[in-house]
């Protein structure tokens, strides 16, 4: 009887320490992620936080660091943001809806889906090949706003895609069924059950994507944004520069002051992705109640 | 009943979005005609003086190239946007090669280039019925450089160079270069492939037989990631631009260069004058002539080959002296 208790008790120390072990592991696994990104903001912080300055917002890049903004790189980012959300969240919403409830489960279908998940994981710059080729001398639409966009447009449609299809395979299909008893068409089952209680999923994936395209240089600087833009694009046809790129520029020049200038920039940056990544919360959790 | 307005809510504002930014948009799409046609009227009065007509210039200038060349053209476009806010000036950096393939494809007024034309490259503007000016507009020198801890080398040779960073070379320690010096190892820093400054190099010093890629080698793209490497290892040497040492003189220590005549170190002066040789090179801008006649082309070309000499001192370049950009201006009349 003793002999079977210490072994039990044995037993039962040996599992608690894998389980302590395991804990730790996991903790560690949390941290690195979390303690990275602490270090780049705090490096980032020490480093540009003397030039977080309204100027910044309101001037024009310049030669001399005490005089420069990046006013052009902001507002040509808020502009492709602004062309890209609705065309990509119609594209991408729409292809999901179409996936998910319209198409049939045959092969073609399958096909289409390994297709898509394929080109989520395709490299960035590969889009910028492909606007290069399609939007920038194809279509003639040169080095411009609109053709940035519709590239960036490319490379996020499909992330929302797939996210936008998880969401609504997560509605139960009792939902669906309760809508076609009640007499519902195809569409009105879609557009009043199915989307509302996948909405806050759908949206989360949207703001996600559009928060990575914020942050994307090598397609941009593929399809040929610009380095120095001291104007603001008034035509969906002018040139522009966004974030990164101006980013990158004063990082590679060789004066302090602007090494100091491009951590201000990235902590604009960084600014702008936690509030749209912010606004995915609070959308889900918005949402989620109301279901 | 909520739900759905909910979600209408979200697709009627995504529309409305779409629809005032396209608005926005659309009252500007004229702007760049305007402007063009406006331009072709004042052209037969810009051979007058442009003083007076100064004030009236508009439209773009597309400029792309070389990012050696960028800082130059980025003073030059802010200063000019100061006499002229309506002429907009975008600067790429697409490199030299970039930059000649877009200007022979007619899709920019003014290339910036950190060395000539290519044959090749002058023969498909040729063939695109492309005629063009090279103005020369800075010089540049580039500066071999070792760790301040590094107190042995007094100077190298264009020989010693050759050896050192030559495809398939054996030094390995400082010690191969000069009997002399301590068998310290060798840890080599340069541009990547890609950048005119890798040329230039390859071509001043190792008669484009290439440069060594082996395991003592780092490449980079960004100079500052060369300055670090070789300022943080006691047997580091790398190359750069002039702009670059004269920003971290605390860390590098320069070598002077003996090219057959004695060795020179790199100086405003010595490069201005062309003792420094051969590692100091012209940097140039390339004008689509056609191009040219348009007024604020013109005026933006004269701009910056009559006031680029103070501006290339501020941004770390090597002015030319005075004559040469006479000489250089002459060239735009013709």
């Amino acid at each position: 009887m003793s002999i079977f208790q210490d072994a039990n008790r044995k037993q039962i120390a040996n599992r608690r320490r894998v389980d302590w072990l395991l804990h730790i592991l996991f903790v560690i696994a949390t941290s690195v992620g979390v303690l990275a990104l602490c270090a780049l903001i705090i490096d980032v912080l020490v480093d540009g936080v003397a030039r977080l300055q309204p100027q910044l917002f309101t001037e024009f890049p310049s030669r001399k660091a005490d005089g420069s903004g990046m006013k052009s790189a902001l507002v040509g980012t808020v502009y492709m943001l602004l062309i890209m959300l609705p065309l990509s969240f119609v594209l991408g919403v729409g292809a999901a809806i179409y996936l998910e409830e319209y198409a049939g489960k045959n092969r073609l279908t399958r096909l289409i889906q390994l297709n898509i998940s394929t080109l989520a994981g395709v490299p960035s710059i590969v889009y910028g090949i492909l606007g290069l080729t399609i939007f920038v001398r194809l279509m003639s639409l040169d080095r411009s706003l609109i053709a940035g966009a519709f590239t960036m447009t490319l490379l996020v449609l499909p992330i929302i895609i797939v996210s936008a299809q998880e969401a609504i395979r997560a509605v139960p299909k009792s939902r669906r069924d309760a809508s076609f008893a009640l007499g519902a068409t195809k569409w009105q089952t879609v557009s009043r059950s199915v989307i509302p209680s996948s909405l806050a999923g759908i949206l989360t994936g949207v703001i996600l994507a559009m928060s990575r395209a914020i942050g994307e240089t090598a397609p941009l600087v593929m399809i040929g944004a610009l380095t120095y833009v001291a104007f603001l694009p008034n035509s969906l046809m002018d040139s522009f520069t966004v974030m990164p790129i101006q980013i990158y520029n004063w990082i590679s020049k060789p004066q302090l002051e602007f090494k100091e200038l491009a951590a201000s920039g990235i902590l604009v940056l960084l600014a702008l992705l936690l509030i749209m990544n912010f606004s995915a919360i609070m959308l889900r959790n918005k949402y989620q109640k109301n279901v | 009943m909520l739900k759905a307005k909910g979600f209408k809510g979200i697709l009627m504002s995504g529309i409305v979005m779409t629809l005032v930014f396209a608005a926005a948009c659309g009252n500007n799409t004229g702007g760049n005609t305007a402007t063009n046609s406006s331009a072709a009227a004042t052209s037969a009065a810009s051979e007058a003086p442009a003083a007076s007509e100064a004030a009236k210039l508009s439209g773009d200038i597309k400029v792309d190239g070389s990012s050696t060349v960028f800082p130059l053209t980025e003073a030059a476009a802010e200063e000019f946007n100061k006499e002229h806010p309506d002429v907009r000036v975008p600067v790429g950096v697409s490199g030299t090669g970039g930059g000649f393939k877009q200007f022979c494809a007619n899709e920019i007024a003014i290339a910036d280039a950190s060395r000539p034309i290519k044959e090749e490259e002058a023969a498909n503007c040729k063939t695109a019925g492309i005629e063009y000016t090279e103005l020369t507009v800075a010089y540049d020198g580039l500066s071999v450089v070792v760790s301040k801890d590094n107190d042995f080398v007094d100077h190298l040779t264009v020989e010693e160079l050759n050896k050192m960073f030559m495809t398939g070379s054996t030094v390995t320690t400082w010690k191969d270069v000069r009997d002399t010096w301590p068998a310290e190892p060798i840890v080599f820093f340069s541009p990547g492939a890609d950048s005119g400054t890798y040329d230039y190099f390859n071509e001043a010093i190792l008669d484009k037989a290439g440069i060594r890629n082996d395991k003592a080698i780092s490449f980079s793209e960004d100079d500052n990631t060369l300055v670090q490497g070789v300022s943080g290892s006691k047997g580091g040497i790398g190359y750069f631009g002039f702009a670059y040492f004269e920003e971290n003189q605390d860390k590098l220590k320069l070598v002077p260069i003996d090219g057959g005549t004695g060795a020179i170190t790199p100086s405003h002066e010595t490069i201005k004058d062309g003792t420094y040789a051969p590692l100091s090179r012209p940097l140039f801008i390339y004008v689509n002539k056609k191009e040219l006649e348009r007024p604020e082309v013109n005026a933006f070309a004269n701009y910056y080959i009559n006031n680029i000499g103070p501006l290339a001192d501020e941004v770390g370049y090597i002015a030319l002296p005075d004559e040469k950009y006479a000489e250089e201006a002459a060239k735009l009349q013709s």
